[in-house]
């Protein structure tokens, strides 16, 4: 299968601290690539080059190469169209503070699309393949923070999805939810994986087990291994990783 | 060091599987004794012997599923507690087939006659050593060790084709002790099913240190 | 259980406690009793005054007629307000989303923070000087209400700004991350949601506009008509009740205006609530 990303020798400062050390990594098209580490390791900040977040940052800086099918992102890449490519799911559910339906469009309306009859579709279709259209198609009207906690993290992937991405990175997104809801996005995110190329970070090891075909383990901004989840879950090859996944860690 | 709770618990996990590894030794040798000296009573005992190590299984059986269920365990963990589950049974075989072989051992008392046969002695000694080399090499994660069990076997199959060519010949000569003859191939032929569950128990401490069940990754 | 244990016994071991919720509940009630008090007494010394000449179209003498002082005042409030949010948003924007810490941004808080502080009066002077004189606006809505704005700007700033800075940053996040752009974000998602916070800045100007007389005297003038353009001279309620009681004819008519001012307070407040609520919901 493809590389969808190719991450060449990068590495990320913020100011003088260097977040990110020589980072060499290929994330696969239409796979579940997840990163796991302890707090601080560097995981979310990897995830956030991935579409330019950092870009928001103060005083970030990165040497290095991050290819998105073979083209350099931070070589020239227009970054509302980058984003746009990669979607993003937050640790916090965040929809606006805005109806369920002005959720969804707002990806698409910036982006140019103004027919009602369209959005229309692209609403329905966005929340159809997040799983929560039958819970809201009756009250699309009403503001997204009505809903529960499980349910606006859903509208949020459903918002994401709405601009046809075709990255989604998800940073910690079942760690304000309760297991019922979590195993509904796990169910989710194993769904989208036809379609999508999905970069997970977690803390839950069991969610990446379950989830994840491919697992990354950072520690103090390098990565450790990286393998394939089942290799890395049942016979990492570095004791730094044996020790973090059975819990001898620190 | 994190998770002190996880970590006794795998200790006392490993202490309830040298205390087992110890029952079957026992079970072994006093059916090999009973056998060796044609007694009645020692086997006797030796049968009831297997009651205490069906009774370790479960209580290792139990604090392995309780552990699954509790830690979710992955890595070394996840491969010495499977390996533990699996283990269990063969042990728990080799304690009934020391048990059979016991019941024979009091048939053959019982006729009183002076049926002297030698393959009884020399598998004994070899699948004994093989029992104690697998629980030793579980112990201390002894690849080395491991694999000389599973070579071992070979000689257990051997003395077993050769035990079986004799029985065959003797019948062929003489009829008269036919019953006896018949319970001596049945007697080798759990000492063969001996050996073979100690190779188990060695490709599955394999696993338990590599990953690797007879070459093939498992997950 | 703990918490049926009875309170006596708790207060017993902690009579500092006792003494603190005593000290709280006499604020309390000391706080609203002499706001009650305050309204009571205007509306029992205000409202016998009420007649039907007192809202007549045309002032005299006579009838001292509020209602063209009402006109003003909502006149006034409107384009001190006009005049004032956008340039006080725009500049909440500029400080919160684009500025970065720098000694500029630092002068600019400086000089907002000293302009809330200078007593209203000087507005008034500056306001005279400039508008009235210099442009030759002479006592006019215009020349008020300008100043007026310059006066509340501020207060717009400030409120707008800690609106601005409350909203949640996850927001701009997932608008960024959608691949919007900043302006876009920042119409579309931060202001939206930072609309009743302003709100709140703009109740409070409302409050010093109503509540100001003395730089509208220097710059409105206290002519009682009702104001055809911009350029007439006109006083609000505020000025109106001033001149009644310094004038010490009609002290009566005066208290009935004070119960004119605290019902448009009240009934502005009751709208703005009303407008936030409604856009809140959205």
């Amino acid at each position: 299968m493809a590389d969808k990303y190719q991450i060449k020798d990068l590495d990320l400062f913020y100011g003088d601290f260097q977040a990110l050390t020589d980072v060499n990594l290929n994330i696969e098209e239409k796979q579940i690539t997840a990163f796991i580490g302890p707090s601080g390791c560097g995981k979310s900040t990897l995830l956030k080059t991935l579409n330019r977040m950092n870009d928001l940052v103060d005083g970030c800086r990165i040497t290095g190469q991050v290819l998105l099918d073979g083209v350099d992102i931070y070589d020239n890449y227009d970054v509302n169209l980058l984003r746009k490519n990669v979607g993003m799911v937050f640790q916090k559910p965040n929809p606006f503070p805005m109806s369920i339906y002005d959720n969804i469009a707002y990806g698409p309306r910036t982006h140019g699309i103004r027919k009602k009859a369209l959005l229309d579709d692209i609403v329905e279709e966005s929340l159809r393949k997040a799983a929560i259209w039958d819970e809201v198609k009756d009250r699309l009207k009403r503001n997204a923070l009505s809903v529960s906690g499980g349910q606006q993290q859903r509208i949020c992937i459903a918002r994401a999805l709405a601009v046809e991405p075709e990255v989604l990175l998800m940073d910690e997104p079942t760690s304000a939810l309760d297991p019922i809801s979590t195993n509904k996005i796990e169910d989710l995110v194993l769904d989208l994986k036809k379609y999508y190329t999905i970069v997970i970070v977690t803390h839950n090891m069991q969610q990446a087990t379950r989830i994840s075909d491919a697992t990354a383990f950072f520690l103090l901004g390098k990565i450790i291994e990286f393998d394939a989840t089942s290799n890395l879950f049942s016979m990492p090859k570095d004791k730094r990783t044996e020790d973090y996944i059975t819990g001898r860690f620190g | 060091m994190a998770r002190t709770h996880f970590v006794n618990e795998l200790n006392q996990l490993n202490i309830e599987l040298i205390d087992m590894g110890t029952l079957i030794e026992i079970a072994i040798d006093k059916a090999i004794h009973a056998l060796n000296e044609r007694d009645a009573e020692l086997a006797q005992e030796a049968i009831e012997f297997d009651d205490k190590i069906d009774k370790q299984e479960r209580k290792i059986e139990q604090h392995c599923i309780k552990l699954l269920m509790n830690q979710q365990p992955v890595a070394k963990d996840l491969r010495m507690i499977s390996c533990v589950l699996k283990i269990i049974t063969d042990m728990e075989r080799i304690g009934d087939h020391a048990s059979d072989i016991s019941e024979l051992t009091k048939r053959i008392s019982n006729d009183n006659n002076s049926f002297e046969f030698p393959y009884f002695e020399k598998m004994a000694k070899i699948c004994v050593k093989m029992v104690t080399d697998a629980v030793d090499a579980f112990v201390t994660s002894d690849l080395e060790l491991c694999r000389n069990v599973i070579a071992m076997d070979d000689q257990v199959d051997a003395l077993f084709n050769e035990a079986k060519e004799s029985i065959i010949a003797s019948l062929q000569s003489n009829n008269n002790q036919s019953d006896v003859y018949v319970d001596a191939l049945m007697i080798v032929k759990y000492f063969e099913r001996i050996g073979d569950h100690a190779v188990n128990i060695a490709e599955w401490v394999i696993f338990s240190i590599t990953g690797m069940h007879k070459d093939i990754r498992i997950v | 259980m703990f918490h049926s244990k009875p309170k006596s016994t708790f207060y017993k071991a902690h009579p500092l406690s006792l003494l603190i919720k005593i000290l709280v509940w006499a604020s309390v009630c000391i706080t609203a009793f002499v706001l009650l008090f305050i309204i009571a007494y205007i509306f029992i010394k205000g409202v016998p005054h009420f007649s039907l000449d007192f809202f007549s179209l045309k002032y005299n003498s006579n009838n001292v007629s509020v209602l063209p002082s009402i006109i003003t005042t909502i006149y006034m409030i409107l384009i001190s307000l006009l005049t004032a949010l956008p340039f006080g948003i725009g500049c909440a924007i500029y400080l919160t989303e684009y500025a970065k810490e720098s000694r500029f941004v630092r002068y600019i808080r400086v000089t907002t923070e000293t302009l809330s502080g200078i007593p209203s009066i000087v507005y008034g002077l500056f306001g005279m000087l400039f508008f009235v004189t210099y442009l030759k606006w002479g006592f006019s809505i215009l020349a008020g209400s300008l100043t007026l704005a310059i006066m509340i700007l501020p207060l717009i700033i400030r409120s707008a700004e800690e609106a601005i800075i409350a909203v949640d940053n996850t927001y701009r996040e997932a608008s960024y991350g959608l691949g919007a752009s900043k302006l876009r974000t920042i119409f579309r998602i931060v202001l939206p949601a930072a609309i009743s916070g302003i709100f709140a800045g703009v109740i409070l100007a409302i409050g010093r506009i109503v509540g100001e007389s003395a730089a509208l005297i220097y710059t409105a003038g206290t002519v009682a008509k009702i104001p055809i353009s911009g350029f007439d001279s006109a006083r609000t309620l505020s000025v109106h009740m001033y001149a009644l009681s310094s004038e010490g004819l009609n002290t009566d008519k005066a208290y009935a205006t004070a119960v004119v001012l605290v019902a448009l307070v009240i009934l502005i407040n009751f709208l703005a609530n009303t407008i936030t609520k409604k856009v809140g919901n959205k």
